[in-house]
């Protein structure tokens, strides 16, 4: 009806004119047919929905009604973990297969709850809340399939987040029972709270046969080194409290320990490194005598005083994440999310996604022995590194900790690197928070490449029909002893270049290559006929050039104008007709983080006769569109990439006192 | 017109029926078949196909609240006691450093190498002598076992095949005999080769007890992480120090070269080892696909040969091997008897992006190297997808991949000295674990083992990473005087230069270092400038001391001055904005320059007006204050005592180290050549540089210093930088540096 309303309010002057019969069949029809647009949109985008008749009832089930399966008592129970367990010998990667996107599939089992012959269930709690988000998170990924045959890894609805809540025997029959489990080829599982009173061993206990396993609080005895994930211990605080982020700098608080569930040794051991160190060392521990009501898990006490948690994280440089009876801490989590440097006490532990991430610019790891000098330690960490720390700590935190989302899809990203491992995220990507990622420089030639022998370099002069100028700059430029080759790009579609017998004889091979369209940005395509690593790029109108050597932008450049520039600048140079250099240079700023070296004294190199009003840079509106064009520039980039700098190259005895015979290059500044 | 609108309106009715139809009418349909296809419908209550759904009802959380206080259980159990039952427990194959290594012995004298002394009449392969001396020539050795965390023996481990000649018979019992082993605790053991035909295990034929193993061609298997180290296997003819570079000079756009994936190798016919090597024939296409295998080894390979022995023979016979890696994108590093291969240090250093197909294979230096930049890792079972999977990887990354393995061979690879200090620099990076390198440092130019964890673990206080963080240098410097004759008058050159310096805006902090043997002068007869100057006495009064990394230095940058310098305060100015460009260089105003002569067969030292220059004089230079630290710590007290006892050359080793680390030459700024004095002639005063002896020394100095470091570092330049409008016909008003037009 809503746009039955529309229409009408549209077209006052030609609805009135007609019937009310045929007002109204006109609107019922197109209300018939937008409804039916509308319908047909949806089943579009959501074209599972209307699978069959049995998932409309499935959405409306709750956690009760999935479909319940008896375990016999003779199941059989999978053998326990492999040790030995690698990639190349557990898993089946023929299931995942080669596709161009480089991405697994990965399928998630269906709930069903599983009962003991007597009918009690294999899990006190069945599906926790986190898990589900787990779940649901894959489903919502682009890492999800719906279909069991191209799944690639499988991830069964059994939750073992928390091993207290299993009963280890009938969890593992469990396992067996599901269809694709094919002793545990390919599966996944995920643990946050491995082991159990007294002993506390640092990985899931349920039997597992190959199964992959993501678990919280490895140690290295347990941890098969690039089969299995370790994944933080998640903190339900996460969600429920909101950290704004803090500027990196000095806090209130030195060190600051927030754990309650401490060892007495090691509390003691704190508490004199608290006496010595007096008020930069904040000591806390869970409070005694609460008012009813009050989370606990919220609230922090020293001597009486009570301190939010997690709040009072955020007035600390450094916080303690000590071993508790397990190796991974939720605490991790909570500190990370404040911007506080962890300070990690957990020997043999392995840090979370440490496949990965680099632990070293985020947190301080000492070992436990050395809890004792945990100041003193602390306090030879410059200041600067304290502030990385704390922001790489934040960006940790957002990225990989923040959600059950987030610690899944990492999970997946890593085993997917590990299977696609030439389509890789590198380093950068997983370590560099998006501040670095913007301001720092990451291009593919970083080698400092200094050549014996210069293999010289590639003129491209680039024309339009200034024959006369055009012969006496190719003349010039053949006498530099360094060139290797002479391109001319003829930039003028309705005139052919002149006849091979009259341009003017040179040492080294001429080609000419005609372009299709009149466009400054020919000047950068990288044609194959550039041989050399270095591009000397000239107009028509410019005479003598006699600088040699250098730097002068490499074919790599012009690879990248053409390939890399942001579309919106090449087609905006393309259209003005000017600029092309700057965006070059912002190109190149912008890949390699330098300036670019000014060679020789020249500043201008027009020559004087090249009035005629075709000449691009005497166009009167030039320079005003030139500073619009970097302003342009600038806002495409996102940010100046341009440096300025104050220096310019020259030879090394440049205007010296001496023979200049004996200069390489004498002829520099002779103009 | 009636009659128009209701047409128009009828025809568009239909048309968005027909499009309601296409979009629902073929959809539908399909996804009825959807459920058919999928088939296990083996336990009842399971539907194939159905979608996870999120479950909206409420749910417990995973973890009770009180999760924190359950961790309580375990407060009878001492962790303590808990650590000390860890070492008892894991020790053999499931050795780590916290239960098999005795930290303790590292904590008195940091970490320090002993290697056993050599006994008479024990035979020792060349390799294992390079290892050995490596280690006694870098600054981790000790000669003194109770200063030692780590013992080296001198009983050559390296080949453990019994039949190889090098084979050392009865180890086991030679171990046991040394009063040190203690059960091999703290103790590294160095192995490339191990097991024999047919089956080639990894055993060594005797027990390391808890020893750690630094081996090639491991297994991750046997592999113990963070306690091996695996080391890449190289020929007895690996050089032990300097080494070659990498063979890439430049670079070529698009990065493709003639063949696109090659391979040349044996086949084995028997034992074991071919299995992928069997299959490399599916893959070869003879064009850019080149994989050839041999039958041809052994002596009695005839009586094994098969069907394509014969064709494979042929084929491999056409191609020259070196021709090859020289000129292919990729190349295969499949396994052989033995996990590693030669193939992948030559391709590493032909710049030919190694291909591993070596399932299991821990790679070498795996703990600290991230490999997936410099190298394709492949899976053995996925041999057939190889060639379109290197196909599939884009231009850039393979010019990435590319730098990326000269960068790593010449850090790592390419002597046997770089081999060995990795390994070592590797177990100090576990002992001092809260000093060790990050990735980045590992992994990043110029390498691990030039940049000291020991100076800083911040990254922004090394010269080499301003880029990569997207951060800059301190902007301002500090200059560091050495003076070493008494002062007598208030126009002495040293007065003056302190004055200029300090009126440079650049300039933070002023720090003489008082070299003379007369006592320090009062406080008072220092001029007043607007900066600090700090004096520090010279303990041993040696001309090392400018060198060393005062703490009381605050800034990135160091100006380094003589007391005799001649400056202006533009000149400084202008330099210290170049400096800011380049900040892993040295920017210095006189240059010098190195030769070879060939006739008397040595490098030589020239000071001449020449069109190249490879160093600058650090009597007026700036550079990272980083190159303190490293000159102190990590040049060798024989070139430090050899600079002192001549008080000559300390720039010249400057120059070395500098350039040994960054690669590049150092930047002369402006057109000054001179800057002291004395070099000017308006002094008569007796100088070292009037000292006839003085030029020779150094021409020494430059030999003594090529053979330390393997090689000759020094690069040549070209180029001086000046600024912008330096010399050119417009008015003195625009430009910026006036004064260095004037000099």
């Amino acid at each position: 009806m809503y746009a039955s309303g529309k229409y009408s309010s549209r077209g006052p002057a030609l609805i009135p004119r007609m019937k009310t019969k045929h007002r109204i069949y006109y609107i019922t029809l197109f209300s018939v047919v937008l409804l039916g647009l509308i319908a047909t949109g949806m089943f579009q985008f959501w074209p599972h929905s209307i699978e069959s008749a049995a998932d409309w009832t499935l959405d409306k089930r709750s956690v009760h009604d999935a479909p319940l399966v008896r375990l016999p008592v003779s199941s059989p129970i999978p053998e326990r973990g492999d040790l030995s367990c690698r990639m190349h010998t557990c898993f089946d990667v023929y299931r995942c297969g080669y596709n161009p996107k480089n991405r697994i599939k990965v399928y998630i089992y269906p709930l069903q709850k599983f009962v003991d012959e007597l009918g009690v269930p294999i899990s006190s709690t069945g599906l926790s809340r986190e898990y589900n988000d787990l779940l649901s998170a894959i489903s919502d990924s682009n890492f999800y399939t719906d279909d069991v045959t191209r799944a690639c890894l499988f991830i069964p609805s059994i939750d073992v987040l928390n091993q207290n809540s299993l009963r280890i025997r009938e969890t593992a029959q469990a396992l067996t029972m599901l269809p694709r489990w094919d002793k545990g080829m390919n599966h996944l599982l995920f643990n946050m709270l491995p082991g159990g009173p007294p002993d506390y061993n640092t990985a899931l206990d349920v039997p597992r046969d190959r199964a992959l396993l993501a678990g919280g609080g490895f140690s290295t005895w347990t941890y098969r080194q690039g089969y299995d994930v370790s994944i933080p211990v998640y903190s339900p605080l996460s969600a429920d409290v909101e950290l704004p982020e803090r500027q990196p700098g000095p806090r209130h608080y030195f060190i600051l320990s927030s754990q309650t569930a401490i060892h007495r040794e090691y509390r003691a051991e704190l508490e004199r490194l608290k006496e010595e160190n007096g008020e930069a060392l904040l000591l806390l521990d869970k409070c005694s005598n609460l008012s009813q009501g009050v989370a606990s898990a919220r609230k922090r006490c020293y001597k009486g005083q009570v301190y939010d948690y997690p709040q009072i994280l955020q007035e600390s440089s450094f916080c303690v994440v000590l071993r508790g009876a397990r190796l991974g801490q939720a605490a991790l989590s909570d500190v990370l999310q404040a911007g506080c440097v962890p300070v990690i006490l957990a020997d043999s532990y392995i840090l979370p996604f440490s496949e990965v991430l680099d632990w070293k610019r985020a947190s301080v790891v000492i070992p436990e022995e050395k809890l004792s000098e945990m100041y003193t330690i602390l306090k030879s960490i410059p200041h600067r590194q304290v502030e990385e720390m704390q922001r790489q700590a934040r960006w940790f935190w957002e990225a990989y900790f923040s959600s059950m989302k987030a610690i899944g899809l990492t999970t997946l990203q890593i085993i997917n690197d590990r299977i696609y491992p030439y389509a890789a995220r590198t380093y950068e990507q997983w370590n560099n928070p998006p501040v670095v990622k913007w301001s720092s420089v990451n291009s593919p030639l970083f080698l400092p490449l200094i050549p014996p022998r210069a293999p010289g370099f590639t003129a491209v002069v680039l024309t339009y029909d200034r024959v006369e100028s055009l012969f006496r700059v190719i003349t010039e430029i053949s006498k530099v002893p360094s060139l290797a080759k002479l391109l001319v790009v003829w930039n003028n579609q309705n005139k052919s270049p002149p006849e091979e017998s009259l341009w003017p004889k040179i040492g080294v091979p001429l080609k000419v290559v005609r372009t299709k369209e009149n466009k400054l940005s020919n000047r950068f395509f990288p044609y194959d006929e550039i041989e050399t690593e270095a591009v000397l790029a000239i107009d028509d109108d410019i005479i003598m050039l006699t600088s040699d050597e250098l730097q002068f932008g490499y074919e790599y450049f012009n690879y990248l104008y053409t390939y890399k520039m942001p579309g919106d600048i090449k087609n905006w140079v393309d259209a003005h007709m000017n600029c092309e250099d700057i965006a070059m240079n912002f190109l190149v700023a912008n890949i390699t983080g330098k300036a670019p070296i000014k060679v020789t004294p020249r500043k201008k190199f027009k020559c004087p006769e090249c009035t005629a009003i075709d000449g691009l840079s005497l166009d009167q509106t030039h320079m005003v569109e030139r500073s619009e064009c970097i302003n342009k520039f600038a806002s495409v980039f996102g940010t100046m990439p341009l440096k300025v700098v104050e220096h310019r190259a020259d030879p090394v005895l440049y205007k010296d006192d001496f023979p200049e015979k004996l200069k390489s290059f004498p002829n520099i500044g002779s103009l | 017109m009636q009659a128009k609108k209701r047409y128009l309106t009828l025809f568009s009715a239909g048309a968005c029926l027909i499009l309601l139809f296409c979009f629902g009418g073929i959809q539908v349909p399909l996804s009825r078949k959807g459920p058919s296809r999928r088939d296990d419908r083996s336990l009842t209550g399971y539907h194939p196909g159905a979608r996870w759904r999120r479950f909206s009802a409420s749910l417990q959380p995973f973890s009770p609240w009180e999760h924190d206080q359950s961790d309580s259980h375990n407060e009878h159990i001492s962790p303590r006691q808990k650590r000390d039952a860890i070492s008892g427990v894991y020790t053999g194959k499931r050795c780590r450093m916290e239960s098999c290594f005795d930290f303790s012995l590292c904590q008195r004298n940091g970490f320090k190498v002993y290697v056993y002394p050599q006994q008479k009449g024990e035979k020792m392969s060349e390799s294992y002598q390079n290892i050995l001396s490596s280690i006694e020539g870098s600054m981790l050795y000790t000669p003194d076992p109770g200063q030692a965390c780590l013992f080296v023996l001198s009983l050559d481990t390296l080949d453990r095949d019994q039949l190889s000649p090098q084979y050392v018979h009865n180890l086991k019992a030679k171990v046991q005999s040394l009063h040190l082993w203690n059960g091999g605790k703290n103790h590294i053991i160095f192995n490339l080769y191990s097991g024999t035909w047919p089956d080639y295990t990894e055993d060594l034929g005797f027990d390391i007890g808890l020893a750690m193993l630094a081996k090639a061609s491991i297994s991750t298997e046997n592999f113990r992480p963070n306690f091996d180290v695996s080391i890449p296997l190289f020929s007895k003819d690996h050089p032990r120090t300097g080494g070659e570079r990498g063979y890439l000079k430049h670079n070529t756009i698009p990065p493709y070269r003639k063949y696109m994936l090659v391979f040349k190798g044996k086949r084995y016919l028997t034992g074991i080892g071919s299995d992928t090597r069997n299959a490399l024939y599916h893959v070869h296409n003879s064009e850019d696909v080149v994989l050839l295998t041999t039958c041809k080894h052994g002596k009695d390979w005839q009586k094994h040969k098969d069907a394509r022995c014969d064709k494979d023979n042929a084929e491999y016979d056409k191609y020259d091997y070196r021709e090859m890696l020289y000129n292919s994108t990729f190349c295969l590093v499949p396994r052989g008897r033995r996990l590693g291969s030669f193939r992948f240090l030559e391709a590493l250093q032909a710049a030919c992006v190694p291909v591993m197909l070596s399932n299991g294979w821990e790679l070498p230096f795996s703990e600290i190297i991230d490999w997936n930049t410099a190298a394709v890792i492949g899976d053995e079972r996925l041999l057939l997808q190889i060639p379109s999977t290197v196909r599939s990887i884009h231009q850039d990354k393979i010019l990435s991949l590319r730098h990326q393995t000269q960068f790593l061979w010449e850090a790592y690879f390419n002597s046997v000295e770089k081999i060995v200090l990795t390994t070592l620099e590797i177990i100090q990076d576990r002992v001092l674990q809260h000093t060790s390198r990050s990735n980045l440092m590992w992994n990043s130019l110029p390498g691990g083992l030039f940049t000291l964890p020991q100076y800083s673990t911040y990254l922004g206080d090394f010269p080499f990473y301003y880029a990569k963080l997207g951060v800059k240098p301190y902007t301002k410097f500090t200059a560091i005087v050495h003076v070493v004759s008494p002062l007598v008058s208030q126009s002495q050159p040293v007065m003056k230069l302190l004055v200029v310096v300090a009126k440079s805006q650049y300039c933070a902090q002023v720090i003489v270092v008082w070299n003379c043997d007369k006592p320090l002068p009062a406080k008072h007869r220092w001029p007043v400038t607007s900066v600090p100057v700090i004096v520090i006495e010279g303990e041993s009064k040696v001309i090392s001391s400018r060198f060393l990394p005062y703490d009381t230095i605050p800034t990135d940058a160091v100006l380094s001055l003589d007391e005799d310098t001649v400056l202006s305060t533009t000149e400084v100015d202008f330099a210290f904005t170049v400096w800011q460009s380049f900040p892993d260089r040295i920017v210095g105003y006189p240059a010098r320059s190195h030769f070879w002569d060939s006739n008397k067969e040595r490098w030589g030292y020239t000071s001449k007006w020449t069109n190249e220059y490879s160093m600058v004089l650090t009597g007026a230079a700036i550079y990272h204050k980083y190159y303190h630290y490293l000159y102190t710590t990590y040049l060798p007290a024989s070139l430090k005592t050899m600079v002192d006892q001549m008080s000559n050359c300390e720039d010249i080793l400057m120059n070395f180290l500098v350039s040994s680390v960054s690669k590049l030459p150092p930047i002369k700024v402006t057109q000054k050549k001179q800057y002291k004095e004395t070099m000017m002639g308006q002094s008569s005063r007796a100088s070292r540089w009037a000292d006839p002896d003085h030029f020779a020394q150094r021409q020494t100095c430059m030999n003594k210093f090529a053979s330390w470091f393997g090689t000759m570092p020094l690069v040549h330049s070209q180029m001086r930088l000046d600024p912008v409008l330096f010399k050119d016909q417009v008015s003195i008003l625009r430009k910026k540096y006036r004064d260095i037009e004037r000099l």
